[in-house]
């Protein structure tokens, strides 16, 4: 019971996004097409679920004073690992994401659950909840990208949605687009929240 | 094109054509994070510009001459160079100027998890310079650290100013705060963009 709602919980009620307001660079940076959210948001949660039991195995023999600089280092080889794992295997998708693959290692997100959940709680309840907040960052991810990637390129996961006459709103994939994007969607959340 | 010349357009690019925070995406937590009030910005931008600075230089020496061969341990070399780095940077502040310390002291150790920081080391070891082919140089990428920091600080004072007075404003309740902040940056992304045309 204990490990269904540690898992549930990073989807919606402490989504790392749009609730706790972490990890804002790659989602701003790489959420200009779906396929490019899906690839980040699942290298992230490989890291987070790793970096989360590695953590919560070895919580008991870190020192407390120098325990930051072990978690950055514990989270930077699951981050070199799936940096070469993806340039091998899905070298396209490697470049698109280009240098927020290692950036992964400063993501607030990952730090954030190390200090916050995995160095206080077992090793089963860690993983749940590094999938369940990796899970959650790919669902606001990817609700972004399919924003962006609809209005500004008229296709979704690359798969044409609107009809070939619609002449794509190219600002929604440009920089701006991305803050004005995740501006709106989080009023739209606020507005969501009050009315509960 | 003289060096010097070289030089003006990589900071005329680190700060307005590709700025970090703008057109890159680097460094978005404390851009957002610490814009509330003019002072904080002008301190955390001061305490980036040198942490970048230094970071550059000492990335690029670590990356040359004692990573050769084993490129698949940059990612956890730049990021323990930089925490050590803010690390003694922070205690040496605090011995020899605390007054600095004391304006700067609460930024330091939120500057390592600043992706800018890890972003711009990572950057300088496949930036080329104007010709295409020559890699940066050790000069170079001191350079663009410190350039790209004061980018960062640029953009950072912009918001702080802008929010300050945007205090007084008559907001609806669900755009107070951070919705209202990212539309901001976002409308500063489009103004950032009509730099995009130089061509210098």
């Amino acid at each position: 019971m204990k490990f269904f709602s540690e898992l549930t919980k990073g989807i919606i009620k402490e989504n790392p996004i749009f609730v706790i307001v972490l990890g804002m660079c790659p989602t701003l940076a790489v959420s200009t097409s779906v396929d490019n959210a899906l690839g980040m948001g699942l290298a992230a949660t490989f890291v987070l679920i790793c970096s989360n039991m590695m953590i919560s195995l070895i919580k008991g023999i870190v020192p407390a004073q120098i325990r930051i600089p072990i978690y950055i280092v514990v989270i930077a080889a699951f981050v070199s690992i799936i940096d070469m794992a993806m340039e091998a295997y899905l070298p396209d998708l490697h470049k698109a994401l280009g240098i927020f693959i290692p950036l992964i290692v400063v993501n607030c997100i990952i730090l954030g659950r190390a200090e916050a959940f995995a160095s206080k709680n077992n090793v089963l309840n860690s993983m749940a909840d590094g999938l369940g907040m990796g899970l959650g960052f790919t669902l606001s991810l990817t609700v972004v990208a399919t924003i962006r990637e609809i209005l500004g390129n008229g296709t979704w996961l690359k798969m044409q949605v609107l009809p070939s006459t619609y002449d794509p709103m190219l600002v929604a994939i440009l920089a701006p687009g991305a803050f004005i994007t995740l501006g709106l969607l989080m009023a739209v959340m606020n507005i969501i929240k009050e009315k509960n | 094109m003289g060096y010097l010349g070289e030089i003006f357009v990589m900071a005329i690019t680190a700060i307005f054509i590709q700025n970090y925070v703008l057109s890159r995406f680097l460094g978005l937590c404390p851009y957002l994070g610490v814009s509330k009030k003019i002072d904080s910005a002008f301190g955390m931008g001061m305490a980036v510009i040198f942490v970048m600075t230094l970071t550059s230089s000492i990335t690029y020496l670590i990356n040359r001459y004692l990573l050769t061969g084993m490129m698949y341990l940059q990612t956890i070399a730049f990021i323990l160079t930089i925490a050590a780095l803010v690390q003694f940077v922070e205690m040496v502040i605090q011995k020899k100027a605390p007054a600095l310390y004391k304006s700067l002291g609460v930024y330091l150790p939120l500057i390592t998890t600043n992706c800018a920081v890890l972003g711009v080391a990572l950057l300088n070891t496949t930036a080329m310079r104007p010709d295409g082919i020559t890699p940066y140089n050790f000069l170079d990428s001191t350079l663009n650290g410190f350039f790209s920091g004061v980018g960062f600080t640029v953009v950072l004072l912009a918001m702080a100013g802008i929010r300050m007075r945007l205090e007084l404003v008559n907001l609806p309740k669900s755009m107070k705060g951070m919705p209202i902040a990212l539309i901001l940056a976002g409308i500063m992304a489009l103004a950032f963009y009509g730099f995009m045309g130089f061509k210098i």
